[in-house]
């Protein structure tokens, strides 16, 4: 299988729904490609489980079609799907040993013996699994059983995608790390598919060549974690992602400035002019918003928050509260500063979605 | 479970239980055990027996050893016999319960019903439902031939015994059964789809053992009730035919009160008791064995 | 994967026949003796409630279910409020003794009522309760309290510690603790406790028979003695056990939900 395809692919529970608010996941259109690593990312509630369990076969979506390839699949039973899935906490049959754990999918599948093996031993090889191959899966650690769990799902020679449920929740955080690395591995290794499903941001921004963000059942952006970064297209992207989020400040946009207040912005491109009702912001992330002793434009001090790595300010802009960086060099911060901001990140927003402005 | 803290004041909050607990168990033990070691001449007229009653019992050869003897066979016999059917039941029909949905509530309800009948009621009931002549189940197993007789017939008596337990009982194992069913997370159902496995293979490898410890309460609790019956017994069949369906409550009953045989039966209460309580040990091990394995 | 039709059919099955005796009891008492002994027939042709009115109108019947009500009444909360406490203390102490004190009420849950009978005889005679619903509610702790107490520690290891912690960081004695913040959150527990000892208790006819004679004597005790010039007054019985299914099935109406939601959240 080359890809996946998300045709309009809807789901609401209730029999009819009439608004947006009654679908759990509204109409997406997506190709998801052989080989790549997606991140799912959202707070609760989302939709991303509800995406996650479409794909893989628990869920039949009340409206739309999946394709895997040029097949439509939509209704076809999940043991039929070429998908394996791993779930929140790690599944695993408490009465086998891990090479029967990992067995098992070949053995329902009436696998040859030897093969089985073969297999067993090379999954088990790469998941660092060999020297407990014979011990029982039941007294394993979290991390080594989801292992197990992603091994059954690898142990298929004819998966050609992994699903994660947020597979590292229940796992000891001086471990994700490494099963993290571990799942990225195996990843170049098999030239998987793999979606990945999480709330947390770091996460989906280091595992993932291309990120979905979704909110309240939409899919706000698609793109790579630098784009994320550098241009959220949905002031949501730009607040959820980054850490703290992006400033959004309210503002008047006319050409290449736009007004906070009395303060007077320089934007990297021009803008056109805005219907007088939408509600128009500029966006800019506190990485590129720079605290300063002089010059700039003046800002109250609220308070510093010393991180170690780094400086956070937050301070209040014509009356909006924003973040700054602090400069190493700067020692003493008075109740009054500057900030500078680097006009080529100020990103302008109408009724939170992105306007693309004409370079200046 | 081994992080709480060493508190020797929680005696003060355990205190109620323990008086409740003693004035209805210890001090009424301790009357059995003096009586049990006492012979008595007339009323209030009491001297050191010793052992000599539970030798008496435990001595098939005479007459109170017989019938202690048969007595304890036939309640074994009888709690085995429904243990063996009333598991297998249970689970299979706690399977077949739907697991979302409004039939849940209808259907609990109706599997609930008969454990909240009085004991007495439920011997009632089938005592008439047994009678050939006024009684559905009587009446059918002799319209088709079969020569059914509960008062005469000690095979047809013992059928009846088991299965009004049966049909008293299997209920509790169908809810703890359920409930233990119902805590398992879908994602299990839902890996094994994915791995392809049969109905089958989910029942032995994952329901079965996650249902490890419910099984060994229901085992517990059914046979020590099974093992303690008395009512529906006494009101369907008094004991009989003979003395074919007199299980050990019954007897002691009716060594204690119809004979007043204070000695013999105290020393039979001690006997039995010590029994239960050492079943009770046997399960209540295997229990934190259970906990034990489980945590690691 | 349990939607096919095999279950369905089986679990109609064996509620058809779970039902079937209860129903036959019904049947037996909206019709006359007379009507019974004569005819066979599979529903009453001529459903009457006499004998319903006949135990309504009797008080000696009237007042056996009362005194049944209310014995089992009294068990209850005397079960649930002492088992609290102690539910608490197993859960979040260790004490001198905690291990043995457990196991030893687990075997009171299991004691034989028919060992007890002949004790509690002389014992309620003695302190001058015999023949009360006091006797009657008393004797019943001998399982209800062990159980209740079983059941309670469950639910309270369902809380986390850093409630009772944040509780006492806050300032709360521990009776208000307990009291205010502690009892609504096994409130879910309280119910399914209340429930079984409810229903151990209404059940039990052996301990509750025999410590009663004349004054106390509850609903079991009345049905033996059901028999007219004619022989077993059939219908009469039927009655009175229908009567009896009432409390239960009610109980059991008003607990369905937690039923299902309380053992899997307890003990099991």
């Amino acid at each position: 299988m080359a890809r996946i395809t998300l045709d309009g692919i809807a789901h609401a529970y209730a029999r009819n729904p009439q608004s947006p608010q009654d679908y759990a996941l509204q109409p997406l259109h997506h190709v998801w490609e052989q080989g790549k690593a997606y991140a799912l990312l959202g707070p609760s509630g989302c939709g991303k489980t509800t995406l996650l369990n479409i794909i893989s076969g628990l869920v039949i979506p009340s409206e739309g079609r999946l394709l895997f390839d040029e097949r439509d699949v939509t209704r076809l039973p999940t043991e039929q799907r070429n998908i394996a899935q791993v779930f929140q906490f790690p599944v695993i049959y408490d009465t086998m040993t891990v090479a029967e754990n990992l067995a098992f999918p070949l053995r329902n599948r009436k696998v040859r013996r030897p093969q089985i093996a073969a297999r067993v031993a090379d999954i088990a090889a790469m998941l660092e699994l060999t020297p407990y191959l014979n011990r029982r899966a039941r007294g394993l650690t979290a991390d080594a059983k989801q292992k197990i769990s992603l091994g059954r799902g690898l142990v298929r020679s004819d998966v050609s995608a992994v699903l994660f449920d947020e597979p590292l929740t229940v796992i000891d955080p001086a471990l994700k790390w490494e099963l993290r690395s571990k799942l990225k591995a195996v990843h170049r290794a098999l030239d998987l598919l793999m979606i990945y499903v999480t709330h947390d941001q770091t996460e989906a921004l280091t595992f993932a060549d291309r990120v979905v963000v979704l909110n309240e059942g939409r899919a706000v952006q698609i793109g790579t974690p630098e784009e994320l970064f550098e241009r959220p297209e949905h002031t949501f992207v730009g607040y959820f992602i980054g850490s703290p989020g992006m400033n959004l400040l309210p503002a008047q946009v006319a050409g290449t400035r736009a007004q906070v207040g009395d303060c007077e912005v320089q934007l990297g491109a021009a803008y056109p002019a805005m219907p007088a009702d939408a509600r128009i912001q500029i966006g800019v992330r506190p990485d590129f918003v720079t605290l300063a002793p002089t010059r700039g434009l003046k800002v109250q001090v609220r308070r510093v928050d010393d991180l170690g790595r780094k400086r956070l300010a937050h301070v209040s802009l014509a009356g909006h509260p924003m973040v700054a960086m602090v400069p190493d060099g700067m020692a003493t911060i008075g109740a009054e500063a500057f900030v500078n901001l680097d006009a080529a990140h100020v990103l302008v927003y109408r009724d939170d979605v992105r306007v693309e402005g004409v370079a200046a | 479970m081994n992080d709480k803290p060493w508190n020797n004041r929680a005696w003060f909050f355990v205190l109620p239980v323990l008086a409740f607990v003693l004035f209805s168990s210890i001090v009424p033990m301790m009357t059995v055990v003096n009586y049990s070691i006492q012979d008595s001449m007339g009323v209030n007229n009491f001297f050191w027996n010793g052992d000599a009653w539970f030798r008496e019992l435990l001595d098939p050869s005479t007459e109170i050893g017989a019938r202690f003897a048969g007595a304890l066979v036939r309640t074994f016999a009888f709690s085995l016999t429904c243990l063996a059917i009333e598991l297998p039941l249970g689970i299979a029909i706690a399977l077949c319960l739907p697991r979302r949905g409004w039939s849940i509530g209808a259907s609990l309800v109706l599997i609930a019903l008969p454990m909240l009948i009085p004991w007495n009621v439920v011997g009632t009931i089938w005592q008439i439902f047994t009678r050939a002549d006024i009684g559905l189940f009587g009446a059918v197993l002799t319209g088709i031939g079969l020569p059914y007789n509960v008062t005469q017939d000690p095979v047809s008596a013992w059928v009846t015994i088991v299965v009004i337990d049966v049909w008293h009982w299997t209920p509790l194992v169908i809810l703890l059964s359920y409930a233990g069913l119902r805590a398992i997370p879908d994602a299990f159902y839902q890996a094994a789809r994915i791995d392809g496995a049969s109905r089958w293979a989910v029942f032995i490898k994952i329901e079965l053992p996650k249902l490890q410890k419910v099984l060994v309460i229901a085992t517990l609790l059914r046979f020590m009730q099974t093992f303690m019956i008395y009512t529906e017994p006494v009101v369907v069949t008094g004991g009989g035919p003979g003395n074919a369906t007199t299980f050990l409550s019954i007897d002691l009953v009716k060594i204690a009160i119809g004979q007043v045989d204070l000695g013999k039966a105290a020393a039979m209460s001690l006997v039995y008791n010590l029994i239960i309580i050492t079943v009770c040990w046997v399960f209540y091990t295997v229990m934190t064995q259970l906990e034990r394995r489980r945590d690691a | 994967m349990r939607d096919s039709i095999i279950p369905r059919l089986a679990l109609a099955l064996y509620l058809v026949l779970l039902m079937l005796p209860i129903y036959w009891l019904i049947n037996m008492s909206l019709r006359t003796n007379a009507d019974i002994m004569s005819h066979f027939t599979l529903w009453p042709h001529e459903p009457s409630l006499i004998k319903y009115r006949e135990i309504f109108r009797d008080p000696s019947w009237v007042h056996a279910f009362g005194v049944s009500l209310t014995y089992v009444a009294i068990n209850t909360v005397i079960s649930v409020s002492v088992a609290l406490p102690a539910a608490y203390a197993f859960n979040r102490y260790h004490f001198v003794g905690d291990k043995h004190l457990f196991f030893w009420l687990l075997t009171n849950l299991m004691a034989p009522a028919a060992v007890f009978v002949m004790p509690f005889f002389n014992l309620y005679y003695a302190v001058g309760l015999f023949d009360t619903v006091w006797a009657v509610a008393l004797a019943h702790c001998l399982f209800n309290v062990p159980l209740a107490v079983w059941i309670l520690e469950g639910f309270v290891g369902g809380v986390p510690r850093e409630i009772d912690e944040t509780a006492a960081i806050d300032g709360y004695s521990f009776p208000r603790f307990f009291v205010r913040i502690f009892l609504p959150l096994i409130a879910n527990g309280i119910g399914v406790t209340a429930f079984f000892c409810f229903m151990f208790s209404w059940v039990e006819q052996l301990l509750a028979t025999t410590l009663t004679s004349s004054n106390a004597l509850p609903f079991a005790a009345v049905m033996t003695r059901s028999y007219s010039a004619s022989g077993m007054d059939w219908s009469l019985l039927s009655a009175a056990g229908v009567l009896t299914m009432v409390p239960g099935a009610v109980v059991i109406w008003f607990v369905r939900n937690h039923i299902a939601k309380g053992f899997a959240l307890g003990r099991v």
